[in-house]
């Protein structure tokens, strides 16, 4: 069941490049690691699909990167300011690993708090571009950091983990190839985020599908 | 009467949005399946959205064994939007939906004017008089906006056995990536949607209702039903949501209930009571003294003397 609702800001606060947006939750659920919401971005045709950085009952929060005009109204918003929010949508993470290992790049670093927190601070390792975009490393707890030129697929572990993942595209790549069954978190340009636009489309296994509705986090075969 | 637009909701991940409608078109079926144009598919603009998603499609094999039973379970009458690349692939389609014999199936909408892919070689008016031998289905023909004289187009499918038209399909657009300055679409180009097709639905809708005696449904641009209602003053008897639907998907009922407090503002029983109101005043008849154009509805512009 789609729900809808005008929610609340309550804060947005600077993380280095990026702004953590927190809004009252509403009667809102707020589903699972992975998963994500449309948030109306203000004086914009579409909104924007944004995974959840973390959740209490009373409120959620959604890391945003300011990089084109709907982002950036969103993190212009202020304390008091309503947005409409449509979720929890997608498929998160499955919970269901031994040994979790959290893989991070840049923006990507978005779900990973909330993810974290279900799984009860599992080690992280983080990728970023800079000392700057790095700040949204504290986000996670137990994290091992890495700034380019590092890559985090040199701080994987030889032991074999459940990997879950979310970051730019190469990254997931690299990791789809090198750890099987990895559970990548994937980005695609979205219009709805509920399977009526067609917009979303990745191929998987041959096909092509609609990351909103097959993902965004798929399993590396 | 409230429709989605077809190709702007998928009724079978979302019924509920579905079942708020009056009416669910499908996305355009073809007769062999396609996968779609490759990614990135939608771009928005200030005033709109771009999409070429490209007729991405089970299939009509596919779509008559495995979709359409399950679309006839929501309980929501079905209209299925057919699309080809010759009047004999549309007819096909046609003939095999009526066969279908299915009480759900309450038309056919054929897309004439799909802006994402190479059109089909025959005119509008040929597929049509080719679907009307293929099936007793009532046949709504969707045209295209950008053509030079719409109401002719209009005029022209109902001669062939239209029962009535949907308009409008989007307008080819382009974005470019402000950076890289190339197409943001893979394809290049996509059909434009969204609050800047309204004016161009308005002036399509006024312009074929008064040429043509069959029915319209309006879209374009829809996102209030202060637009609904307009469009149904300009001459729609139903009205479909598109890109509305991508950021409200309970844009049906609200809209529904805006459309009954505008029509009541007006003293209007139901909105309906509206239509072809924008027909009636004199001021778009004759204005001589003003500039020399008399403009008669559905004719276009004429020049006089």
């Amino acid at each position: 069941m789609l729900r809808r609702e005008a929610l609340k800001v309550v804060g947005a606060e600077t993380v280095g490049p990026y702004t953590l947006l927190r809004t009252e939750r509403g009667g809102l659920d707020a589903g699972r690691p992975g998963q994500f919401f449309m948030l109306e971005a203000p004086g914009r045709v579409l909104p924007r699909p944004m995974s959840v950085c973390s959740a209490t009952h009373a409120e959620l929060a959604f890391l945003i990167d300011p990089i084109g005009p709907g982002t950036r109204a969103l993190c212009e918003l202020a304390r008091g300011d309503k947005l409409h929010v449509v979720g929890p949508l997608g498929n998160g993470f499955d919970l269901d690993v031994r040994r979790p290992l959290l893989v991070g790049g840049g923006i990507g670093v978005a779900p990973l708090p909330f993810l974290s927190a279900a799984l009860d601070g599992p080690p992280a390792i983080l990728g970023f571009r800079s000392d700057w975009h790095a700040e949204a490393a504290a986000l996670v707890p137990n994290a091992e950091v890495c700034v380019e030129p590092g890559f985090v697929t040199e701080l994987l572990p030889e032991e074999p983990h459940d990997v879950l993942a979310c970051g730019p595209e190469p990254m997931l790549a690299a990791l789809r190839a090198r750890v099987p069954g990895a559970q990548l978190a994937w980005e695609a340009p979205m219009a709805c985020g509920y399977g009526a636009c067609y917009g979303c489309a990745v191929e998987i296994d041959g096909e092509w599908k609609r990351l909103c509705v097959e993902g965004p986090v798929l399993r590396a075969a | 009467m409230l429709l989605n637009a077809s190709g702007c909701l998928d009724a079978l991940t979302a019924p509920e949005v579905a079942r708020s409608l009056d009416a669910f078109v499908t996305k355009t079926i073809t007769p062999a399946p396609r996968e779609g144009n490759p990614p990135v598919r939608i771009a928005e603009t200030e005033a709109g959205m771009l999409n070429s998603i490209g007729l991405a499609n089970p299939g009509r094999e596919r779509f008559l064994a495995e979709v359409m039973p399950e679309l006839c379970q929501l309980g929501v009458p079905l209209w299925v939007s057919v699309g080809g690349f010759s009047a004999a692939e549309y007819a096909e389609t046609c003939a095999a939906l009526d066969h279908a014999e299915s009480p759900e199936l309450y038309a056919i909408e054929l897309n004439l004017s799909c802006p994402n892919v190479d059109e089909a070689p025959e005119s509008a008016a040929a597929i049509v008089a080719a679907c009307r031998a293929a099936t007793r289905l009532p046949l709504y023909a969707k045209l295209s906006p950008a053509a030079w004289d719409i109401a002719e187009a209009a005029r022209a499918v109902e001669a062939a056995g239209a029962d009535g038209l949907s308009l409008v399909n989007t307008l080819r657009g382009l974005a470019l990536d402000e950076r890289t300055l190339q197409p943001k679409l893979a394809r290049g180009t996509g059909g434009y949607s969204g609050p800047a097709l309204k004016p161009v639905a308005l002036a399509a809708v006024y312009a074929c209702s008064a040429a043509v005696a069959i029915p319209v449904v309006g879209m374009g641009g829809v996102a209030t039903g202060l637009d609904a209602l307009e469009l149904i003053a300009a001459g729609a008897s139903a009205v479909a949501l598109g890109t509305i639907l991508f950021s409200d998907p309970g844009a049906p009922e609200r809209i529904r209930s805006e459309l009954a407090a505008e029509a009541a503002a007006r003293d209007l029983g139901h909105p309906l009571d509206a239509r072809g109101a924008a027909h009636a005043f004199p001021a778009n008849s004759v204005s001589r003294s003003d500039n020399e154009l008399v403009k008669v509805p559905g004719n276009g512009q004429k020049l006089t003397a």
